[in-house]
C-alpha cells in the first residue's frame, strides 16, 4: 500500500488545509513510510477480534435537566477572531458563482 | 530539611517538605514562590520550561495561602506548594495555547477541572509550561514557540510532550508539574529528565478543559522529583467529575499511603519479554537489568512474561491517535476563536478555515490530521482504523493474561536517554519510536509510572524504569515505585538528581 502525491492533496483538501507544493512533496513521502508502518496492524487483528472503541467500558452517563451555570455572551465572544451584534461574525459561507 | 528558609534552599526542598515548611510556618508560602520566581528568572531562558509565568498571581495565590493559616484553617498536604501547569489544560487567567499558533493568546474564559482542583488545595500555579504542538511529539520541538532544553545537558531535547512540565521539576523551577499522556507524553519526559512521571488509569483523572488531542487516550497526571510528591499530586487532582462523562466514579486509589508503604515483598514482577534487544540503547538496558535484579532482592518475585501483541501498540496507535485527533481538531476552524487568516472579504469560510488551519499548525498536526482523515476515510477505514481496534482488544488481553500472573510489568520506559535536538524533529517515524513502550498502557487504559533508575554509562544521562499495573490498582505502581527509589537511593548515597549536571545539579541550582 503506497500513497501518491494526488491522495495527500486530496486529503489535505478534505482536512482544510491550504497546503503548499512544497509540502505536498514533503508530507507524500512521509505519510508513505507511516501508512507502510502501521499498516502492520492487518498481520494479527483477524475478523472475529471484537474493536475496542475505549479503554472504560462506558454505558451512556446522564446527569438530571436541569440549570447549571454557563458562559455569559460576552464571555463566549470574548476570545472571537469576530464579532457584530453578540454573534459570531463569519466569513460568507456560500461561494460567488 | 535546611533550618533556614534561604531562598536557595527552598527550591531543593520536595514537595512534601514544602508543604510540612509552609504548614509549620518554618517558611511562607510567599517566599517559596519567590523563590521559584527567581529561579526561573535565573535559569528559564536556557530551559525554555514555561511559555508563561503569572507571577503576580502566583504570589496572590501564595500569600491566600498564608492568609488562611494565619487565621488557623488548617492548610491542605500541598497548600502553598508551587506547580508547573502543562499548557493544554485552561486557566482562566492565564492564555492557554497549547504550544500551537493557532490558540497563541487564547485566554480560555474557565478553568479546567484539574486547574480548579490545584487552585482550591492551595497548589501556587507558577504558570504553563512547553509543549509538542497538541501535545504530538516526543521531544517539544513540535511546539511553535520552539523548544525546550533537557536541565541535564542544554543540546538536548526534555522529551515530550510533556517536555516543558518535566524539565521545569527537573530544573528545580517547580517541585511538581501536570502533564498529560496520551501515548507516553507524561513518562517519556519524566524518564529523559530524570524525574517521576505517572499516566494515571484513564477516567482517573479529568479531562474536563483539557484540550483534547485523542479522547480514548487522554489523561493528565503528576510529574515530581520523588514518588511521594508524585503521589501527592495524583490524589489531589484526581477524582470522579461529572463534568467528564469517561470519569471514573470510584474513589481514588490510596496512591499516598502505597507511597509510603513503598515495600515489594510478596508482590510478583513480571518483565515483559518484548521490550528490549535491537534498537534499545545499551546503558538504558543495563540499568533496567539492574532495578529488576534490585525488585528481586527486595524481596519480588521476577518472572518474564510475554506480550506477543505489544509489538503491534505503536501502529496501531498511530492510527487511533491521528484518526481522534483528526476529528476533534476539526474545532479549529478560525470561527469561534483562535487565530483567522485572510477574512478580507473576499474569501469563503472554507477558504478562510483552510488558510487558518494552514497557517496555524505545525507540520506534525498536518501530518497526524491527514493520517487520521486517511484512516477513517471510506474504503480504507476497515483495513486501518478498524484492524487497530481489534488490536487495541488484543493488547487488552495481553495485559490480563499477563496480570493473572504478575502483579505488576515492568520494562524501560523509553528505549533510549534523551537525544540531540534536532536529531529526529524531521523523522517522524524515528521520533515515534520514543513511545514504544508506553503506548501499551495508554490503549489498554491501565495505570503506569516511570521512576528514575541510574544513568547510562555511555552519556551519563538519566534512565527510566516503567511500572504497569492493572486499570484502578495505580496504589500498585507506587508502592513498587517507591521502593525502587529508597532502595537506589540506599545504593547510591542519596537521590539520582543529587549526581545530576548541568541545571539539574542541586549546587547547580544553589549557585
Amino acid at each position: 500500500m503506497s500513497i501518491t502525491r494526488d491522495e495527500v492533496a486530496h486529503l489535505a483538501r478534505l482536512s482544510r488545509l491550504a497546503l503548499s507544493d512544497a509540502e505536498l512533496d514533503h508530507f507524500a513521502g512521509q505519510l508513505d513510510q507511516i501508512i507502510g508502518a502501521v499498516a502492520r496492524v492487518q498481520e494479527v487483528a483477524a475478523d472475529q477480534i471484537p474493536p475496542m472503541t475505549h479503554a472504560v467500558p462506558l454505558v451512556n452517563v446522564f446527569r438530571d435537566d436541569v440549570v447549571v451555570p454557563c458562559l455569559t455572551p460576552e464571555q463566549a465572544l470574548s476570545q472571537a477572531p469576530a464579532a457584530e451584534q453578540h454573534r459570531f461574525r463569519v466569513p460568507r459561507i456560500l461561494a460567488e458563482d | 530539611m535546611p533550618n533556614s528558609a534561604e531562598p536557595t534552599d527552598l527550591i531543593l526542598l520536595t514537595a512534601a517538605q514544602t508543604a510540612a515548611a509552609v504548614a509549620s510556618g518554618m517558611a511562607s508560602a510567599v517566599e517559596v514562590t519567590q523563590a521559584h520566581l527567581s529561579r526561573i528568572s535565573a535559569v528559564d531562558s536556557d530551559v525554555r520550561a514555561f511559555l508563561h509565568v503569572a507571577s503576580e498571581s502566583a504570589l496572590a495565590a501564595a500569600a491566600a495561602v498564608d492568609k488562611r493559616r494565619a487565621a488557623g484553617q488548617p492548610p491542605g498536604p500541598l497548600a502553598g506548594v508551587p506547580l508547573a501547569l502543562k499548557d493544554v489544560l485552561t486557566t482562566a487567567d492565564m492564555p492557554t495555547t497549547c504550544g500551537s499558533k493557532i490558540l497563541a493568546g487564547w485566554q480560555p474564559p474557565y478553568d479546567a477541572t484539574v486547574t480548579e482542583r490545584l487552585r482550591r488545595a492551595g497548589v501556587v500555579l507558577l504558570g504553563k509550561t512547553n509543549m509538542d504542538e497538541f501535545a504530538m511529539g516526543s521531544s517539544t520541538e513540535n511546539s511553535a514557540f520552539g523548544p525546550s532544553h533537557n536541565p541535564w545537558d542544554l543540546s538536548r531535547v526534555p522529551g515530550g510532550s510533556s517536555g516543558g512540565s518535566a524539565a521545569a521539576v527537573a530544573a528545580y523551577e517547580a517541585p511538581l508539574a501536570i502533564g498529560t499522556d496520551t501515548g507516553g507524553s507524561i513518562r517519556q519526559p519524566a524518564a529523559v529528565c530524570g524525574i517521576v512521571g505517572t499516566k494515571p488509569t484513564y477516567g482517573g483523572s479529568s479531562r474536563y478543559g483539557l484540550v483534547a488531542f485523542a479522547s480514548s487516550l487522554d489523561t493528565p497526571g503528576p510529574l515530581a522529583r520523588t514518588v511521594l510528591d508524585a503521589a501527592l499530586l495524583h490524589e489531589v487532582m484526581s477524582g470522579h467529575d461529572p463534568c467528564d462523562t469517561t470519569s471514573v466514579d470510584a474513589p481514588v486509589p490510596p496512591v499516598v499511603a502505597a507511597a509510603r508503604q513503598a515495600d515489594v515483598s510478596g508482590l510478583t514482577v513480571g518483565v515483559v519479554a518484548e521490550f528490549g534487544g535491537d534498537g534499545y540503547q545499551p546503558g538504558v538496558l543495563a540499568r533496567f537489568g539492574e532495578a529488576v535484579e534490585l525488585l528481586e532482592a527486595l524481596g519480588a518475585k521476577v518472572i518474564e512474561v510475554s506480550c506477543p501483541h505489544f509489538k503491534y501498540a505503536l501502529p496501531a496507535y498511530y492510527l487511533i491517535a491521528p484518526s481522534e485527533a483528526s476529528s476533534n481538531l476539526a474545532r479549529f476552524d478560525a470561527m469561534r476563536y483562535g487565530l483567522r487568516v485572510g477574512d478580507d472579504g473576499t474569501r469563503s469560510a472554507d477558504e478562510v478555515m483552510s488558510l487558518t488551519r494552514e497557517q496555524g499548525f505545525g507540520a506534525e498536526v498536518k501530518r497526524r490530521i491527514m493520517l487520521g482523515t486517511y484512516a477513517l476515510s471510506s474504503g480504507y477505514y476497515d483495513a486501518y482504523y478498524g484492524k487497530a481496534q481489534q488490536v487495541r482488544t488484543l493488547i487488552c488481553r495481553d495485559f490480563d493474561a499477563a496480570f493473572e500472573q504478575v502483579d505488576v510489568l515492568v520494562s524501560p520506559t523509553t528505549p533510549t536517554t534523551a537525544f540531540p535536538i534536532g536529531e529526529r524533529a524531521d523523522d517522524p517515524m524515528a521520533m515515534y519510536l520514543a513511545d514504544l513502550c508506553t503506548i501499551p498502557s495508554d490503549l489498554a487504559g491501565n495505570v503506569a509510572i516511570s521512576v528514575p533508575c541510574g544513568l547510562a554509562t555511555e552519556d551519563s544521562l538519566p534512565v527510566g524504569l516503567q511500572i504497569m499495573a492493572p486499570v484502578l490498582a495505580d496504589d500498585r505502581v507506587y508502592r513498587v515505585g517507591a521502593a525502587v527509589e529508597a532502595a537506589l537511593e540506599q545504593r547510591c548515597g542519596g537521590p539520582l538528581l543529587a549526581h545530576a549536571r548541568g541545571l539539574a545539579k542541586p549546587d547547580g541550582a544553589a549557585r
